[in-house]
């Protein structure tokens, strides 16, 4: 049972941290209509720049540029690539972001060689004990990081006027137009706060119990798109139960591997992919997304 | 819908060459085209008599590699079907074909299984497995549009990793299989040495004009499905899948079946690259395969066979070219010298031309030459 526990809790904390890539996923999709195949690279960007810096600097300033950096790099990609698309079919646009993630991963996992690069977090491997459940403190704070973001995002979204310009581009990109919204704006705003996200979450793919910044962990960035896609792309309510609904997923699937060894090793890394394809095949639209209506 | 996909649905420069016959035969021999296929299919034949085996290896990936991009350029092109599951299909041609073909045998401690069939009807039998494992899919791909779609292919590559890595007995796991050589009518494409006129023809040269028919047939298959009734279609579901539906087209029977299609396309794809690699490894088969092959048919352009093969050229060549001529190339240097890698660059280099073309060039590299045109 405490192991169940464990597990569960530890599922929440890292569906958490996928919440959060998958938010910025997602409005990224909401404002653009693109489905951005760089955003593993943008969290990439973001985390090398703090392990980077983080021993010239500390910690919290090196973190800051981090963020900083990767909102950058997001609005760099739309301004530089996104914003000079003529055309109007969004799949080639998805495309366009795999060749944009093609250049950052390569220039990234160039640099960082084979590399593991810590991130110099606070935190280290220290664990806290309440009743028998033993967490890590990384992981508690990645809960709390990441539920204090998400909330801060939604109430932005809801009562900002930045959000309510972001709600109106979703719904209808020319009335939002005529009515004095700036898209390019709205849409850059988008992928630089993308970019910032995924750059908090670089952080807590990173610390401990993983060893730290690798090539791999843009793979586990990748489980932020079944988190995004069984939630429902254009729903942010969809992203954050997809984020939690993957990371148990998970973490219940890694920890109970003896117990599931007839399906092989590693099942872990598959099990948030699997339930994809079950939730898609009753739900195709994902668990909270619109349904497409379409007038003719 | 926009220019781009006007120009690319109507494709106004290839109507001549379905100008009737006996006027068309006389048209046909004052046009550039004409010779420029016949010099590049005396070339194609004559490669194997010349190049070494690097360069014919290097071809020989490429010609297999054109064969999965034109699959998936009728999957993703034509029918506007995103599809990240690619490197899967390949892998379900490769891998069968070496189960259906190989013998069981005991390897580094593994058992492997292989059923010992003749092995050009293996080669047939694993086409179309590759065409089941799409069928399979199709409750998936028959709901799903779009980045839906994209990313639940993506779970595919994942799946596909997993039973290669952990079906050992099947694929070898981590450390592969390897592929007997192919054998039609008693003659068998392997390393034994025959003298063609004063060459030596290995593997390679021989495997080199079986690509050859291959890619040539293949092409034409395609290019009579996208000229075709289907192909019509096909550009109508990705133009307007409703009004497509509205005007009689079966958009689900449709969907799955250019879903089956190119995903024998991709089987055949793996049972040649299984071929010439001699060797199959679960590794290759991961999600940059997969990502080549977008990039391949978004830098020849979408929705042509010519714009696969191009693209396939471009993107399969580029870093075996780069590998070869890294000393005399700035900033390129071999593996681990400290410079950029051969590998690296040319990841550089496509990555830069997916951007590109699609920001410059909207119809791929294919209607370079035609400027005119657009508009």
């Amino acid at each position: 049972m405490t192991t169940f526990i464990e597990l569960l809790l530890g599922g929440l904390s890292i569906g958490s941290v996928y919440a959060l890539i998958a938010l910025g996923f997602v409005v990224i999709f909401k404002a653009t209509e693109v489905v951005n195949f760089a955003h593993a690279s943008l969290l990439l960007a973001g985390g090398y720049v703090t392990a980077v810096l983080h021993d010239d600097i500390g910690f919290w300033p090196a973190l800051g540029v981090g963020i900083a950096g990767a909102a950058v790099v997001g609005a760099g990609v739309e301004f530089f690539v996104m914003r000079r698309y003529r055309g109007s079919d969004h799949s080639v646009l998805a495309i366009v972001t795999i060749g944009v993630d093609i250049i950052l991963v390569t220039e990234l996992t160039r640099r960082m060689g084979t590399d593991v690069m810590a991130l110099g977090d606070p935190w280290g491997d220290d664990v806290v004990t309440i009743g028998g459940v033993t967490l890590a403190e990384t992981r508690i704070a990645a809960f709390l990081v990441a539920g204090l973001l998400i909330t801060v995002f939604l109430l932005a979204f809801r009562f900002t006027s930045w959000g309510v310009s972001m709600r109106a581009a979703a719904e209808n990109p020319q009335t939002a137009a005529l009515m004095g919204i700036k898209l390019g704006r709205v849409s850059l705003s988008a992928w630089a706060v993308a970019g910032a996200l995924a750059a908090v979450a670089a952080l807590f793919l990173t610390v401990f119990p993983t060893p730290g910044l690798e090539r791999a962990t843009s793979l586990a960035a990748l489980k932020a798109f079944p988190a995004a896609i069984l939630g429902g792309l254009d729903s942010t309510t969809g992203a954050l139960a997809g984020g939690l609904i993957v990371g148990v997923t998970e973490s219940l699937a890694t920890g109970y591997q003896s117990d599931l060894s007839f399906l092989g090793r590693g099942i872990g890394d598959l099990a948030p992919y699997l339930v994809m394809v079950i939730v898609l095949l009753v739900r195709p639209a994902g668990l909270f997304g619109t349904k497409e209506l379409a007038r003719v | 819908m926009s220019d781009t996909v006007e120009t690319a649905t109507a494709a106004p420069g290839t109507p001549p060459e379905k100008t009737p016959a006996p006027a068309g035969a006389l048209e046909r021999l004052r046009r550039p085209r004409t010779y420029l296929w016949l010099v590049g299919s005396v070339l194609l034949l004559a490669f194997p008599f010349y190049l070494d085996r690097f360069w014919l290896q290097a071809g020989l990936f490429a010609m297999a590699a054109a064969i999965g991009a034109i699959g998936i350029n009728l999957l993703t092109g034509a029918t506007g079907q995103l599809s990240m599951g690619h490197a899967f299909f390949l892998a379900v041609g490769a891998y069968s074909y070496c189960v259906l073909a190989g013998e069981s045998s005991t390897e580094n401690g593994h058992a492997l299984t292989g059923l010992g069939l003749p092995t050009w009807l293996a080669a047939i039998l694993a086409v179309l497995l590759a065409g089941v494992a799409g069928g399979v899919f199709s409750p998936i791909a028959g709901r799903l549009r779009g980045a839906y779609l994209g990313i639940a292919t993506l779970a595919l590559i994942f799946i596909g990793q997993h039973v290669l890595f952990n079906a050992g007995s099947l694929t070898g796991g981590f450390n592969g299989r390897p592929v007997p050589p192919l054998s039609v009518f008693g003659f068998t494409f392997d390393d034994t040495e025959v003298l063609v006129a004063a060459v030596p023809f290995q593997s390679s040269e021989k495997l080199w004009y079986v690509a050859l028919l291959a890619l040539l047939l293949s092409g034409l298959f395609a290019r009579g499905v996208l000229r075709g009734r289907p192909g019509r279609a096909l550009n109508a579901i990705r133009d307007h899948r409703i009004a497509a539906g509205v005007m009689g087209v079966p958009v689900a029977r449709y969907r799955a079946g250019v879903f089956v299609l190119s995903s024998m396309y991709a089987g055949l794809a793996g049972v040649l690259l299984a071929l010439v690699f001699q060797r199959t490894v679960p590794e290759y088969f991961g999600m940059i395969l997969s990502l080549e092959y977008l990039a391949m048919i978004v830098i020849g352009g979408l929705g042509s066979v010519a714009g696969a093969v191009v693209g396939a050229a471009f993107v399969s060549l580029m870093p075996q070219v780069l590998t070869h001529y890294s000393d005399s190339l700035p900033l390129v240097s071999a593996p681990g010298t400290g410079g950029l890698a051969p590998g690296e660059a040319s990841r550089y280099l496509y990555g830069a031309a997916v951007v590109a073309v699609v920001l410059f060039l909207p119809g791929g590299l294919t209607r370079l030459k035609k400027p005119g045109e657009k508009k």
